[in-house]
């Protein structure tokens, strides 16, 4: 993991999320350094998919700041009132974040290959010699070059999802978004979607956010795990010691249930 | 009976216009329906009150006031003071029939977008899409197969409220079945003549309609492409497999454009 670097790729600072009177996030602070592999857990509602949510601007939070590489996001503070940045704005901080979704999500109306060179080319501004390049580099890291000119639907769920990881990569994200990405997928496929997840792990420095209940695969893959519950972390440490001897009773109780 | 169909056969050439001035509104009407639609559906759905309140305003203005009395607003009431603007018949019955019925549309292009999976755009805002771009590229068009059959309702519609044109004074093929039944005196023949000819042309909109539905759905990967469907003789590539396999399409050459 590089280190030179000390500005933490992300950081929250004292995020409130509500969805009604359902208070999700309640003031979260914590921060990921660069090139960190950070797993989420916890009960579901505890808040981890909400994060994901709020760093690709899907949520908006209702009070609290979001950094990304030391740059607001969201919101910044003017004097001492918090103010909305523009979205034009946001877009720039947006493109160093990519997300990787529960259902794919891939474009019904494009072909494999399309669905990885649209936003190179439209929102990089890449030639499409280029981004065609990439994309089947980055197809032939998932394992799927002879998928290149199918639709997504005659793809299997696995194949779909080593698409849409192949889709968010080839933005070039520093910052990558794993969300419960193998829950809708059959058990026989899961293997391969964690099999490309680890080997973008080891072969990349990019930063890690994974919500997932693949806990074998969380061990393997991040170097930090946080517990949540109710919209607080109540419990961090590398995974090791988290799995193997929790501190906290809600932790203990969790994974005794999930494991 | 046999008189019926030679003063039928007489009027042959006249029906031919008038089933031409009939298919002018409809054209017309659905062209400037369709625009409105769009223009309306989208400005409903602007986060900008300024676009969105104008939009539900002249939507519901124009879907809840009668075609007839729009019609004849246009024709009787527009040529006078205060206005003075004279119209033509033709364009009379365009614009009232497009804006009418693309209010009406214009629910149709709202609904449809909104009905797209969310998933879609989300995954648009992951990859930094602008708003524009996602639309154009993500989620009209797989809004668009949704919409088309609920237009082709809308579009057969359309055909029989150009009917309302025979009121001021356009040779439409209405004109044209009171002037058989002028002719015949037989009011029974001439409406029933009526009937089948409207049925024709809508039924024949309704196939169109429907090929357009079959294509827009191939292009978001779902049933057959046209050219599947209208292949009446199964092809000698495909002649030897005893059974039909849907896979085959994927190996086609590119019915798609390649274009990016």
């Amino acid at each position: 993991m590089p280190e030179n670097d000390t500005t933490p790729a992300i950081q929250f600072q004292g995020v409130v999320k509500r969805f009604g009177d359902n208070v999700v996030l309640d003031g979260l602070d914590f921060t990921v350094a660069q090139g960190d592999r950070v797993t989420l857990i916890g009960p579901s509602g505890s808040g981890k998919t909400t994060i994901l949510r709020l760093l690709m601007t899907l949520e908006e939070a209702n009070d609290g700041l979001i950094y990304i590489d030391g740059d607001p996001y969201t919101h910044e503070m003017r004097g001492d009132k918090r103010v909305a940045i523009p979205d034009k704005r946001r877009s720039l901080v947006r493109r160093r974040v990519g997300m990787v979704f529960q259902q794919f999500n891939l474009f019904p109306n494009m072909t494999v290959l399309e669905n990885i060179i649209e936003a190179p080319i439209h929102v990089l501004g890449k030639s499409k010699a280029e981004a065609i390049a990439i994309a089947e580099e980055l197809l032939d890291k998932v394992g799927l070059s002879d998928k290149r000119d199918e639709r997504p639907n005659k793809l299997s769920g696995g194949q779909q999802q080593r698409v849409a990881i192949a889709r968010a990569l080839a933005m070039e994200p520093e910052i990558l978004l794993l969300d419960e990405v193998t829950s809708a997928l059959d058990p026989e496929l899961v293997a391969d979607v964690l099999g490309v997840l680890r080997n973008i792990a080891e072969t990349t420095d990019i930063t890690m956010l994974i919500v997932t209940h693949e806990m074998q695969f969380a061990r393997e893959v991040s170097n930090r795990v946080l517990m949540f519950d109710k919209g607080k972390i109540i419990e961090e440490a590398d995974p090791e010691t988290i799995f193997t001897s929790p501190a906290h009773e809600r932790t203990q109780e969790f994974l005794r249930a999930i494991l | 009976m046999s008189e019926n169909l030679e003063t039928f056969a007489g009027l042959l050439p006249q029906f031919g216009e008038g089933i031409l001035v009939t298919l002018q509104l409809t054209l017309g009407g659905a062209i400037l329906a369709l625009l409105v639609a769009f223009v309306l559906g989208l400005g409903a759905r602007a986060r900008t009150r300024w676009a969105s309140v104008p939009s539900r305003v002249v939507m519901e203005f124009f879907r809840g006031t009668s075609l007839v009395v729009q019609i004849f607003w246009l024709f009787y009431v527009l040529p006078l003071p205060p206005f003075y603007v004279e119209l033509d018949p033709m364009a009379c019955g365009i614009i009232a029939l497009g804006l009418n019925y693309g209010a009406y549309a214009s629910e149709v292009v709202r609904g449809s977008i909104n009905s797209v999976h969310k998933g879609q755009w989300e995954a648009a805002t992951a990859l930094d899409l602008g708003p524009v771009h996602r639309l154009r590229r993500v989620i009209l068009p797989q809004a668009w197969p949704l919409m088309i059959p609920m237009f082709t309702n809308l579009l057969i519609q359309l055909v029989k409220g150009s009917a309302l044109a025979a009121y001021i004074t356009l040779h439409d093929l209405n004109f044209m079945i009171v002037e058989l039944r002028r002719g015949t005196t037989d009011t029974v023949f001439s409406y029933t003549v009526g009937l089948l000819l409207y049925f024709a042309i809508a039924y024949a909109l309704t196939l169109l309609m429907n090929a357009l539905e079959a294509r827009a759905k191939n292009k978001v990967g779902q049933g057959p492409s046209l050219r599947e469907i209208l292949r009446v003789a199964p092809v000698q590539t495909r002649a030897e497999v005893g059974t039909p396999k849907p896979m085959v399409t994927s190996q086609l050459p590119p019915t798609s454009k390649g274009g990016v």
